[in-house]
C-alpha cells in the first residue's frame, strides 16, 4: 500500500525539479514551459492523492480544471515564444535582459 | 434657510476672485470687475439681511459646521459658523467697505500709470481684494480656532501681496517682506496662544473652549522652572501677541506705515477699515476668556494707550498725505485696543464700527486727491484743492472731523465712550492710559487738521498752479459720499445700545464688577442728544477743538511758525522724523542679531549638521540603496525566479521553525 | 445523484458579459478595418451594460449559487462597479493611444473585456476552483494584450517575462490550495473557515498551504520579494496596457486577498500575519527606494505600486473587518490614481513618442499650465499630500495597523512615504522648474481625453475634500 505521505512526496520532487528547471535553464525558453507543465503536474499529483484519501471527488475535479486552463495557458506562452522568436531570432533566455534597473 | 445665505456670503467672493484670478486674460478688465463687484454685492446684501436679523430681529447665536474634513483625536477641521452680533457686525462692514472700495477701485486703478494695459495686473489686482474679503469673512464668521487662524493666516498673504502690488518699485518690495516678518513675530505668538489652548482644553471650538474655561481658570504652569503663571494668562498674552502683530500695536506697529506703499483702496480695505482690526475682534470674540485676567487686561490696556499716543505723536510730522492717514490709524487702533482693556469690548468694538467707516473714507478722499495729483502724495507740494474738488473737499472734512471726534460724528460717539470707560476702572495703568488717550485726543485734532488746511485751503504750490487738477470721476465719488453717510450719522443711533450693552448683549461676555460701558451709562448719559450738548464743556472736545484751532494758527495764519518751531527744538524732531527709532532699535538689535544668529545656523547647524549631516548623507544613502537595489533588478527571468523561490524558502523557515 | 439547477440570478452580471464579449470577438473577426470603432464602442456598452446589471441587483445580503462555488455580496458588487467605472475610463484612454500608435485593433478591447469578466469571477469566488478560474481568465487575458505588440521586441519580453514568472506564481498558489484542501477536505472557503476554526486539520500542512497561497497573492498584488517582473512589465507593455495592468487588477487582487486570508483562513491569522507583516516593509522600504533611482516615469510608477501595495497590506496586517475596509479604500482611491497617473502619459504620448520618460515633463508648466496642474495634483495624492484622497488612503490604512498595536510599522510606513514624497516632488519640480527638452507644444490632442485626464485629476482633489462616502461605502460592505 502506497501511503499518502509517499504521493505528497512525489508531488514535492516534481515542484523541486520544476523550480530548479525555472532558474537552471539559461538557455531554452521552451524548457521553462515544461517546467510550469511540471509544476503543475505536482499540484495534480498532491490533489488527486488528497481527493483519494479523503474519499473525496472534488479534488479530481480540479485537476480537470487545472489540465484544461494549462493547455490554454500553454497555447498563450507558445505563442508569445514565436513572437520573441520573430523579434530577437533568438528564444535565449539569456538574451531576454533588455528591461531592467 | 440661514445655513445656505451664510454659505453664500462667504463663498461668494471667493468665486469672484477665481473667475477674475484664473480667467483674467480672458474675461478682460471690465469682465474682471464685474464678476468680482457681483460676488461682493451678493455678500453684501446678504451680509446686510443677516446684520438685520441679528441686531434688529434679535435672531439666536448660529453655531454650525459648514463642512468637516476630518477629525482626529477628537479635533475636529472643520469650516464653521458663529453668527452673532458681532460676526454679523463685523460682516457688515467687511463686506460694505470692501464693495465701495471694489468699485473705487475702477476709478483708481484706471489712472494707475505704473503699468502697461495689456498685462493683467488690474484683474490680478480685483481678484485679490475679493480674496481678502473672502479670507476675512471666514476669520469674523469663524467658529473654531483654526479657521480663526486660517483667516488670519489669508489676509496675511493677501495683505502681503498687495502691499507688494507694484513690484517693480523695491521700496514696495521691502515694505511687503517687512510687514510679512513683522506679522511673524505676531503669529508666532498667536500659533503658541492655540497650541496652549488646544493642549489645555483640547478642542478648537469656541463653544467647548469658553464652556470650560471655569474649570480651567486656576491651573497654573511653569515655563520658567520655578515660577507659575496662571495658565490663562499666558495663553491670552500670547494671542494678544498675535492681536498686535495684525492690529499694529506698538512693538509691532512698524510695518503699518510702510504698507502705504499699496495702492490706495488697499491701504482704506486692509490697512485702515477691516484687516487690521482682525486683533480687535479677535480680542472681543474671546471676552469671556479676558475678563478672567486682570493681568491679560492690563496688558492690553497700556500697550494701546502707549500706541494711541505715540504713534499720534508720529503724524505731526509726515508730509505723506498716506502716512498721515496712516498713523492716524496706529493711533486710533491704539484707542481700540485701550477699550478692550478697559474690559469696554463694545466701545471697542463700536469704534472698530465708526472707525472702518470715517477711515475708509479718508483713504479713499486721500486717494482721490492722489488720482488729481497725479499720483504726488507730497502734501507739500498741493494746496488750495478746496475749489477744485469739491465733492473730495466735503468727505474729507466730514471724515477728519468723525475722527477727531467732533460732537455728534460718529468717531465722537465711539471715541468719548472709550474714554469715559476708562475712567470708570481702575484696572492697573488706567490713569496712566487715560491720561495718554486724552493727549492723544489733542494731537488727532492737531494733525488732521494739519494736513487738511494744507491740502485744501493754504497757498497754491507751484504744482497745482501749473497743472489742471480736477475733481475724481463718478466711479471715484459716490463710494466717498456713501461712506460720508455712515461716518457721519451712524453713532447718533448706535450710542445708546452700545453703552446699555444690549447691542452685542450674549456675544460679548463681561463681568459685572468690571462692566465699565453699564458704569458710563447709569452714571452719565442721558440721551445722545444731551450727550452731544454736554460735550461742548468736556474735556476731550476743547482737547480736539483745540487741536484744531492751532493747527488752523500753525499752517494757515501763521505758516512760518513750524520752521521756527523745527529750528528750535531740533532733538525732538529727530526723534519724532525717526519714529522713536524702532526702525533703528530693530536694525540693530533684531535683525543684526537676528542675522548673526542665522549666520552661525547657517554655517554651522544647517550646512554642516543639518544639510551635509542628516539630508546630504541621509539622501546619499538612500540614492546608494537605491542604486544598489536597483542592479538586483538584473532583467534576467532566472534571477527573478530564484528571487522569489528563496522569498518562499525564507517564509517557510520563517512559518514552520 | 439529484441534479439541482442553479439560480443563474446572482451570476447575471459575469453571464452577459461573458456572452457579450463571446459575442463581440466573433463580431471582430467579421468587422472590416473601417469598423474598428464599433469594437470599442461594443466593448464600452458592455460595460455599461454590466456595470448596470451590478447596480440594479445591489444589496446586502450574501447570496450562494452553483453548489457554493460562486457569491454576490456587498463586497463584491462595490468592488464590481468600481472595476467597471475604471476600465471605461482605461479603454477610453486606451483607444486614442493605440490610434496614435498604429496598432488599433479589436482584440484589445476584447481581452480588456475578458479580463474584466476574470475580475469579475475572482471578486466573487467562493471556492478555490472559482477563483483559479477568474484568475486565469485575467491572466491570460492579460499575457496576450502585453504582448499586442507583436514587432515591439521590448513588449514581447515583458509578455514573456510576466508569463513565465505569472505561471510559476499561479502554480505556487495552487500547491499552496492543494495542501489546504488536503488538510481540511474541503475547497469551499466558508466549510474551509469551519474546519479550521473546529481544529481538526493537521495545522503544519495548513502552514504549508498557507505559505504558498501568501506567495501566491503577494506575487499577483506585485508585493516584495515578488514584485520582480512589476517594473519590467509595467515598463515594457505599451502605456495602455500599463494602464490596464496597474490599475483594475488591482481590484481583483485585493478581493483575493480578501477572500483567501479573511474569509476562508482567518483562524490562521497567526500564521500569515507574520509573513503579510514582513512583505509589508519590504514592499514600502523598496518600492520608496529604488524609485528614486527611475528615470522612467513608467517604472518610476511600477515602483511606486510595490511601495503602495505594502501600504494596502497594513490594512490587511490589522486583520480586522476595519482594517480590510480601510485597504478596500485605499485598493479603490490607489486604483483611481493610477488611472490618473498612466492616464496622463497616455494621453501625452503620440506617434513615435511615448512621453514617458521623467525627463519628458520637464518645463510643461511653461508649455501647458493646465495639464501640469493636473499632474501636479496627481502626483500629490499618491504622494499623501492633504487635501488629495491619497492623503485619506494612507491615513485609514495607518489608522488602523495602529488600532491592532502594530505602531512600529505604522512608523516605517510614514518614513518610507516621506521616502517616497521625494520622487513625486521631483516630477513636480521638473515640471515646474526645468527647461523642456521638447520642441514644440505638449498638448492632448483629443480633447475627450483632455477632459477625462482633467476630471480624473480633479476627482482626486474633490475626494479629498470630500472623502465621507466613499470611506462610508467601503466600511459598510465588509
Amino acid at each position: 500500500m502506497i501511503a499518502l505521505s509517499d504521493y505528497l512526496l512525489f508531488g514535492a520532487v516534481l515542484f523541486m525539479i520544476s523550480m530548479a528547471g525555472i532558474f537552471l535553464n539559461r538557455k531554452n525558453v521552451i524548457v521553462l514551459l515544461m517546467s510550469i507543465e511540471l509544476l503543475l503536474l505536482a499540484v495534480n499529483t498532491n490533489l488527486v492523492a488528497f481527493s483519494h484519501y479523503l474519499n473525496d471527488v472534488t479534488g479530481q475535479i480540479f485537476v480537470f480544471f487545472i489540465l484544461t486552463v494549462a493547455a490554454a495557458e500553454a497555447a498563450i506562452g507558445l505563442a508569445i515564444i514565436v513572437l520573441v522568436f520573430r523579434n530577437r531570432k533568438s528564444i535565449n533566455v539569456d538574451d531576454l535582459d533588455s528591461l531592467k534597473g | 434657510m440661514l445655513h445656505e445665505i451664510l454659505t453664500v456670503i462667504l463663498l461668494a467672493p471667493l468665486v469672484g476672485a477665481m473667475i477674475a484670478g484664473l480667467f483674467g486674460r480672458q474675461i478682460g478688465r471690465a469682465g474682471a470687475h464685474y464678476s468680482t463687484i457681483a460676488g461682493v454685492a451678493i455678500s453684501a446684501v446678504l451680509s446686510f439681511y443677516v446684520f438685520w436679523l441679528y441686531v434688529f430681529q434679535g435672531a439666536t447665536e448660529y453655531n454650525a459646521a459648514l463642512y468637516t474634513w476630518m477629525v482626529s483625536d477628537g479635533i475636529n477641521f472643520q469650516i464653521g459658523f458663529m453668527i452673532d452680533k458681532l460676526s454679523a457686525t463685523m460682516m457688515l462692514v467687511v463686506t460694505f467697505v470692501s464693495l465701495m472700495v471694489h468699485i473705487y477701485t475702477i476709478g483708481y486703478m484706471d489712472h494707475d500709470e505704473d503699468y502697461s494695459h495689456d498685462n493683467p495686473y488690474y484683474q490680478r489686482f480685483f481678484s485679490y481684494i475679493s480674496l481678502f474679503t473672502f479670507s476675512m469673512l471666514s476669520l469674523v464668521m469663524a467658529n473654531n480656532f483654526l479657521q480663526l487662524f486660517f483667516g488670519w493666516e489669508a489676509v496675511g498673504l493677501v495683505s502681503y501681496l498687495l502691499i507688494g502690488f507694484y513690484m517693480k518699485r523695491e521700496s514696495a518690495i521691502q515694505a511687503n517682506l517687512k510687514a510679512f516678518l513683522v506679522n511673524r513675530v505676531g503669529d508666532f505668538g498667536f500659533i503658541l496662544g492655540i497650541a496652549v489652548v488646544f493642549v489645555y482644553f483640547g478642542t478648537m471650538d469656541y463653544k467647548e473652549f469658553f464652556a470650560q474655561l471655569t474649570t480651567q481658570k486656576d491651573v497654573m504652569i511653569e515655563i520658567i522652572p520655578g515660577v507659575e503663571w496662571s495658565m490663562i494668562t499666558v495663553m491670552l498674552i500670547l494671542l494678544f501677541i498675535g492681536a498686535m502683530g495684525k492690529s499694529a500695536q506698538m512693538p509691532l506697529h512698524v510695518w503699518l506705515p510702510e504698507s502705504m506703499e499699496g495702492p490706495t483702496p488697499i491701504s482704506a480695505l486692509i490697512h485702515a477699515a477691516t484687516m487690521v482690526t482682525a486683533g480687535i475682534f479677535m480680542v472681543a470674540r474671546l471676552s469671556p476668556a479676558y475678563e478672567l485676567s486682570e493681568v491679560a487686561l492690563s496688558v492690553v490696556l497700556i500697550t494701546g494707550a502707549l500706541t494711541a499716543f505715540l504713534m499720534g505723536l508720529l503724524g505731526l510730522i509726515q508730509n505723506d498725505i498716506k502716512r498721515v492717514v496712516a498713523y492716524s490709524t496706529l493711533s486710533q487702533l491704539g484707542y481700540m485696543t485701550a477699550a478692550l482693556g478697559a474690559s469696554a469690548y463694545a466701545a471697542g468694538m463700536f469704534h472698530v464700527l465708526t472707525h472702518a467707516f470715517f477711515k475708509a473714507l479718508l483713504f479713499l478722499a486721500a486717494g482721490s486727491v492722489i488720482i488729481a495729483m497725479h499720483h504726488i502724495q507730497d502734501i507739500r507740494q498741493m494746496g488750495g484743492l478746496k475749489k477744485y474738488m469739491p465733492i473730495t473737499y466735503w468727505s474729507m472734512l466730514i471724515g477728519s472731523l468723525a475722527l477727531i471726534g467732533f460732537p455728534g460724528f460718529s468717531g465722537f460717539f465711539s471715541k468719548d465712550s472709550i474714554l469715559l470707560s476708562l475712567q470708570a476702572t481702575d484696572r492697573f495703568g488706567a490713569d496712566f492710559a487715560f491720561i495718554l488717550l486724552m493727549m492723544g485726543v489733542f494731537v488727532t485734532a492737531f494733525y488732521s487738521f494739519r494736513m487738511f488746511f494744507i491740502v485744501f485751503h493754504g497757498e497754491e504750490s507751484e504744482y497745482v498752479k501749473t497743472h489742471k487738477i480736477k475733481e475724481s470721476p463718478l466711479v471715484v465719488t459716490i463710494p466717498l459720499i456713501l461712506l460720508a453717510i455712515p461716518a457721519l450719522l451712524m453713532g447718533l443711533p448706535m450710542i445708546e445700545p452700545m453703552l446699555n450693552g444690549s447691542y452685542f448683549a450674549e456675544a460679548i461676555v463681561i463681568k459685572p464688577e468690571n462692566d465699565t460701558m453699564m458704569w458710563v451709562y447709569n452714571n452719565y448719559f442721558h440721551g445722545a442728544l444731551d450727550m452731544i450738548i454736554h460735550s461742548f464743556v468736556t474735556l476731550p472736545v476743547i482737547l480736539a477743538l483745540s487741536g484744531v484751532a492751532l493747527a488752523w494758527f500753525m499752517y494757515i495764519k501763521q505758516p512760518n511758525i513750524p520752521g521756527k518751531l523745527k529750528q528750535m527744538c531740533p532733538r525732538g524732531h529727530y526723534v519724532l522724523e525717526n519714529a522713536y527709532g524702532f526702525d533703528r532699535l530693530n536694525e540693530i538689535v533684531f535683525v543684526n542679531g537676528t542675522r548673526k544668529l542665522g549666520q552661525f545656523f547657517t554655517r554651522w547647524v544647517d550646512v554642516k549638521l543639518i544639510d551635509t549631516g542628516m539630508v546630504t548623507n541621509t539622501f546619499m544613502a538612500i540614492a546608494h540603496s537605491a542604486n544598489g537595489l536597483r542592479r538586483t533588478q538584473t532583467g534576467y527571468m532566472y534571477h527573478y525566479a530564484f528571487v522569489m523561490i528563496f522569498g518562499l524558502l525564507g517564509m517557510l523557515i520563517w512559518v514552520l521553525w | 445523484m439529484n441534479f439541482v439547477i442553479p439560480s443563474f440570478a446572482p451570476a447575471i452580471p459575469e453571464i452577459t458579459l461573458l456572452i457579450l464579449a463571446s459575442l463581440i470577438l466573433v463580431a471582430d473577426t467579421f468587422w472590416s478595418k473601417r469598423f474598428q470603432n464599433a469594437t470599442y464602442y461594443a466593448t464600452q456598452a458592455s460595460l455599461l451594460v454590466a456595470g448596470y446589471l451590478v447596480l440594479s441587483s445591489f444589496s446586502v445580503e450574501q447570496v450562494f449559487t452553483f453548489n457554493d462555488s460562486f457569491v454576490r455580496d456587498s463586497f463584491a458588487d462595490v468592488l464590481k462597479l468600481f472595476t467597471v467605472a475604471i476600465t471605461l475610463g482605461i479603454f477610453l484612454f486606451a483607444r486614442e493611444y493605440l490610434v496614435q500608435h498604429r496598432f488599433m485593433s479589436g482584440e484589445f478591447f476584447v481581452l480588456g473585456l475578458f479580463g474584466v469578466l476574470g475580475m469579475f469571477v475572482m471578486i466573487s469566488a467562493n471556492n478555490f476552483i472559482t477563483m483559479y478560474l477568474g484568475l486565469e481568465i485575467m491572466s491570460l487575458a492579460m499575457y496576450a494584450m502585453i504582448a499586442l505588440r507583436k514587432y515591439d521586441g521590448v513588449a514581447v519580453e515583458a509578455g514573456m517575462k510576466y508569463f513565465v514568472l505569472g505561471a510559476l506564481a499561479t502554480g505556487m498558489l495552487l500547491y499552496g490550495f492543494s495542501m489546504i484542501y488536503g488538510a481540511t477536505g474541503t475547497i469551499t472557503f466558508p466549510e474551509m473557515k469551519a474546519v479550521i476554526a473546529s481544529g481538526e486539520a493537521d495545522g503544519i500542512v495548513l502552514a504549508f498551504g498557507v505559505v504558498f497561497v501568501v506567495i501566491g497573492l503577494a506575487f499577483k498584488m506585485g508585493a516584495v520579494p515578488f514584485h520582480m517582473w512589476m517594473p519590467d512589465v509595467y515598463h515594457g507593455s505599451p502605456t495602455a496596457v500599463t494602464l490596464y495592468l496597474g490599475t483594475a487588477p488591482k481590484l481583483a487582487g485585493f478581493a483575493m486577498v480578501y477572500r483567501l486570508l479573511y474569509e476562508a483562513m482567518p483562524g490562521l491569522v497567526g500564521d500569515w500575519q507574520q509573513l503579510i507583516i514582513i512583505i509589508s516593509i519590504l514592499s514600502m522600504v523598496i518600492g520608496s527606494i529604488v524609485a528614486i533611482a527611475q528615470d522612467n516615469l513608467k517604472r518610476m510608477l511600477a515602483y511606486s505600486g510595490i511601495g503602495h501595495v505594502g501600504f494596502l497590506l497594513l490594512g490587511v496586517i490589522a486583520a480586522t473587518d476595519d482594517g480590510f475596509s480601510a485597504a478596500m479604500f485605499f485598493i479603490i482611491v490607489y486604483a483611481i490614481t493610477g488611472v490618473a497617473g498612466f492616464g496622463m502619459i497616455t494621453a501625452l504620448s503620440r506617434t513615435g513618442f511615448e512621453f514617458d520618460r521623467v525627463a519628458d515633463f520637464k518645463g510643461l508648466n511653461a508649455k501647458n499650465p493646465w495639464l501640469a496642474l493636473m499632474m501636479l495634483i496627481v502626483m500629490f495624492s499618491m504622494a499623501g499630500i492633504p487635501p488629495f484622497v491619497g492623503f485619506w488612503a494612507k491615513i485609514v490604512v495607518i489608522e488602523e495597523v495602529v488600532k491592532a498595536g502594530f505602531t512600529w510599522i505604522a512608523v516605517i510606513a510614514v518614513i518610507t512615504a516621506v521616502i517616497s514624497a521625494f520622487y513625486y516632488l521631483r516630477v513636480v519640480k521638473s515640471m515646474y522648474f526645468d527647461k523642456s527638452e521638447i520642441q514644440g507644444p505638449v498638448e492632448i490632442i483629443s480633447p475627450a481625453l483632455h477632459w477625462g485626464v482633467s476630471f480624473v485629476a480633479i476627482l482626486l482633489l474633490a475626494l479629498g475634500l470630500l472623502p465621507g462616502s466613499l470611506i462610508d461605502l467601503c466600511y459598510l460592505s465588509i
